[in-house]
């Protein structure tokens, strides 16, 4: 188990440098970021060259990526267009937007698994093709429309909500947020698990189990759904770095100054620093889930072993 | 045993998660608070680019909060644009060089310091050194000594302006490089405003919390996200805030600012949605303002490229020009958010400060059938196909785009006349525009830094003036701006500008497109709501019910 750990937490160090790099190169293939700072007017040659000069934009690509490395491993992650530092940053946008992912992933967890679990156990029954319904409809239709249309009837129509979040983004305002950005996930979960169990209802440990005149309750938690939740994980998992990358469409919509706020605006405005230390960062959380992720399936079934 | 720990932990996280749902909150999302002289007002807000420092900002976010928290010498009449004394005592010259600038007695910055001719002396040098990094910078440009304090490369051999001279605790000289009769108008940009000492004692400290000499303090100010503003008492001008404070909020998307208002959540949005034109309206009838701003929008051309430099090429653009179906664009693309351009300026200078409707004569007027006879009798368009080049990021300038191409290839019978050219990020954009590398047309806009003629004509079209991106040169009309620069009678200079005008007709380097409105929408909560020319909310006179 160790060794294994060691092993994957290895494999990180080339995946980090090689997606850095390609984020890096994109970034700046867009362009001369100076060029957008002065607005509808050139900015007059001399502070255009300071400026290129401060932000290490004079230099080659390459001499620039090193020495925003070489900082990266100090923790200076560089400064914004505006002046802000970018650890400042991120110091205000992934609190709000690990707020959020975890009403997202909470959602999932919740609602996502429980009908699943009774979809599953209740194949061709009329619920079982309503939720399959519904969940078809959820996957289909874009995040921005269930977003816009939440924000509107409940925030405006029928004045549930706040239709946008404030700056301070408690978790209560986060929770429509929370249920649209979840909701295509949520529909996946449910449809994932539904079958599973479904799959799992019918092997043989589960009739063993019934056989041996277990309780329903218990065959189906502690037999059944354990065994059934391996791919679960495995999505809910992956699904964290997405829905944490992800979140610009619903932070645009909800007003939440989040990570993909300042990625979205790092990318209008071609703020290399910003978009390099914010994917930086979510690479690692990206990583670091597939791992946990991982580590989960010998908890779940005993017999995966690593070595 | 594992799976009951496993379900425990599992309940758990719900409950903390629903506990939280119900304890959380706190923060009232806007509509702000109190009511009456003392009530607050909410507003949506952009993030600023650049940090707030008066010569430094260049975008409308961070000019709004420079308006409320700074006053300078002069400032600009929020209905007419007319430059009015402020902090100035008086601003006297004979010859349009050499001004003696006298400052009202009294003003203190909100920090209890006073307010002195040091104060503006300091507070430019500042702005014009190169070291600086102020992106405003050329606005000393006309200051004597500005080449050595920032030069066009190299490296500065100044730190101060020679031009600038403090004669007294309330007076000081400024020295031109040039005649400048109507140079007294500029002073009322931001760039221009005076800055206490703590701005240069500690500079990180003042650019958390700016302290300024305006109606408003800053009181709470969380970068890329809020700014609270509150009334300072001891304001000494006479445009006192007539509210109890502004709280400025940032949105992500103007969308939501829309939609926050009509839920009662804010009670100013000064940037109506493209969007949400068609019904605003029906949502908020009176209390949706479409007033002129000082912008104008064009079509540029590249000179650089000798396909366009020709007489043919004059025609040709002549001839596109009057292919533009300008007012139904307008009406059906912007919902009379914009006004068809017949002249190189903007409607908020008024007539006296050179406006004037028509100027641009038939040139300008569509015309199909006489735009496709120029057009053909010129040997057709260089290069075969006209390709308007755009940023596709922000300012839904696609359907504007598309919309004139349609126009021109209907005008011209040719499907393939006119095609818009998409570029990723405005940065991308304005690189391509500023290293020459467009070889056809590109969208290209103006927003006056002051209400004057000159700062529609002289930084757009003069030989290697800052702004002209095509590097269009007409020894006429230099000439004749250099003329209006040396009349001291305002009414000749402006008149001599508008001769200057004539040559762009002639020569049409840029198409004229239209003007931009400001466009905002406020609450039932407040009232005496106005945009000023540049399409800044006039806060300070915004009245709490």
């Amino acid at each position: 188990m160790g060794r294994y750990v060691i092993r994957r937490l290895l494999q990180m160090i080339p995946v980090f440098f090689g997606t850095t790099l390609l984020i890096f190169l994109m970034v700046n293939v867009m362009g001369d970021p100076i060029a957008g700072l002065c607005g509808d007017r050139q900015c007059d040659p001399a502070t255009a060259a300071q400026l290129r000069a401060e932000f290490g934009l004079d230099k080659p690509v390459w001499q620039q990526y090193l020495t925003y490395m070489g900082n990266v491993f100090t923790g200076d992650f560089g400064t914004a267009f505006n002046g802000q530092k970018v650890t400042e940053l991120m110091a205000t946008a992934f609190p709000i937007t690990i707020r959020l992912t975890l009403v997202a992933i909470v959602f999932e967890i919740v609602i996502g698994i429980s009908l699943g679990v009774l979809t599953g156990l209740k194949r061709g029954r009329p619920v079982d093709t309503t939720v399959l319904v519904l969940t078809l409809v959820v996957i289909s239709i874009p995040t921005f429309v269930t977003g816009l249309l939440l924000q509107l009837l409940l925030g405006v129509k029928w004045g549930i909500i706040s239709p946008s979040v404030s700056s301070a983004a408690p978790l209560d305002e986060l929770i429509v947020p929370g249920l649209v950005l979840a909701s295509v996930s949520l529909a996946y979960v449910a449809r994932l698990t539904r079958s599973s169990i479904a799959e799992n209802a019918r092997a043989d440990y589960v009739r063993t189990a019934t056989a041996k005149g277990l309780p329903r309750r218990r065959v189906i938690t502690r037999h059944l759904l354990r065994n059934s939740l391996i791919p679960v994980i495995t999505f809910i998992g992956t699904d964290v770095g997405a829905l944490m990358g992800g979140a610009i469409v619903t932070e645009r919509i909800f007003n939440i100054h989040g990570v993909g706020y300042q990625l979205y605006q790092g990318i209008l405005r071609q703020n290399t620093q910003t978009v390099v230390g914010f994917v930086t960062i979510l690479v690692l959380v990206f990583l670091a889930a597939n791992l946990i992720v991982d580590l989960l399936y010998a908890v779940l079934d005993p017999r995966i072993r690593y070595a | 045993m594992r799976g009951a720990t496993q379900a425990r932990w599992a309940a758990c996280a719900v409950a903390v998660a629903l506990t939280a749902t119900a304890c959380g909150g706190g923060d009232s999302g806007g509509g702000g608070g109190g009511s009456g002289a003392d009530g607050i007002v909410s507003s949506s807000w952009g993030d600023p680019q650049n940090p707030l420092e008066p010569a430094n900002t260049n975008e409308v976010q961070g000019g709004k909060v420079l308006d409320m928290v700074f006053r300078g010498l002069k400032r600009y009449d929020p209905k007419t644009g007319e430059a009015k004394n402020m902090l100035a005592e008086k601003i006297e010259s004979s010859d349009a060089t050499n001004y003696t600038i006298t400052v009202k007695d009294g003003w203190t910055f909100s920090n209890g310091e006073k307010v002195t001719a040091k104060s503006f002396v300091d507070a430019w040098n500042y702005g014009a050194a190169l070291k600086n990094n102020q992106k405003n910078a050329y606005f000393f440009q006309y200051i004597d000594g500005y080449e050595k304090a920032h030069p066009e490369s190299g490296s500065a051999s100044a730190t101060t302006l020679s031009g600038l001279r403090t004669t007294g605790d309330l007076t000081f000289t400024v020295k031109l490089s040039q005649k400048f009769s109507l140079w007294p108008d500029t002073l009322g940009y931001a760039a221009f405003s005076p800055l206490p000492k703590s701005f240069f004692d500690d500079h990180d400290a003042w650019l958390s919390k700016p302290v300024g000499n305006g109606p408003y303090t800053i009181d709470q100010y969380a970068k890329g996200s809020s700014m609270n503003l509150r009334r300072w008492d001891g304001y000494p001008g006479d445009d006192k805030a007539e509210n109890g404070g502004i709280d400025l909020k940032v949105y992500t998307d103007n969308n939501t600012a829309y939609t926050d208002l009509t839920a009662g959540n804010l009670d100013l949005v000064d940037d109506i949605p493209a969007s949400q034109l068609t019904n605003v309206q029906s949502d908020l009838g009176d209390r949706y303002i479409n007033t002129p701003a000082g912008i104008i929008q064009t079509l540029a051309f590249p000179f650089y490229d000798k396909e366009w430099d020709t007489e043919n090429g004059r025609k040709v653009r002549q001839g596109l020009s009057m292919a533009i179906n300008r007012d139904q664009i307008t009406e059906q693309i912007f919902h009379k958010t914009r006004e068809p351009a017949s002249d190189w300026t903007s409607p908020v200078l008024g007539t006296e400060g050179g406006f004037k409707k028509g100027l641009c004569g038939k040139e300008c007027e569509y015309d199909a059938a006489a735009a496709k006879k120029m057009i053909d009798d010129a040997g057709g368009i260089p290069g075969g196909q006209l390709k308007i080049s755009y940023n596709a990021d922000t300012g839904s300038h696609k359907e504007w785009v598309d919309a004139v191409c349609n126009s021109i290839n209907g005008a011209l019978g040719n499907n393939r006349a006119c095609v818009g050219g998409p570029v990723g990020t405005f940065a991308d954009f304005r690189n391509q525009v500023s290293q020459q590398k467009l070889k056809s047309a590109w969208r290209a806009g103006w927003q006056m830094d002051y209400p004057l003629i000159q700062n529609f004509l002289q930084p757009l079209y003069y030989t290697n003036a800052s702004s002209n991106d095509g590097k269009w040169s007409n020894q006429k009309f230099d000439d004749l701006v250099d003329k209006a620069n040396a009349e001291t009678d305002k009414a000749t200079a402006v008149k001599t500008f508008q001769d200057s005008e004539q040559v762009l007709v002639e020569q049409m380097p840029v198409i004229p497109l239209w003007y931009q409105n400001g466009s905002a929408g406020y609450s039932d909560r407040v009232s005496n709501v106005a945009l000023n020319v540049f399409s800044v909310p006039v806060y300070n006179e915004i009245k709490v019910k």
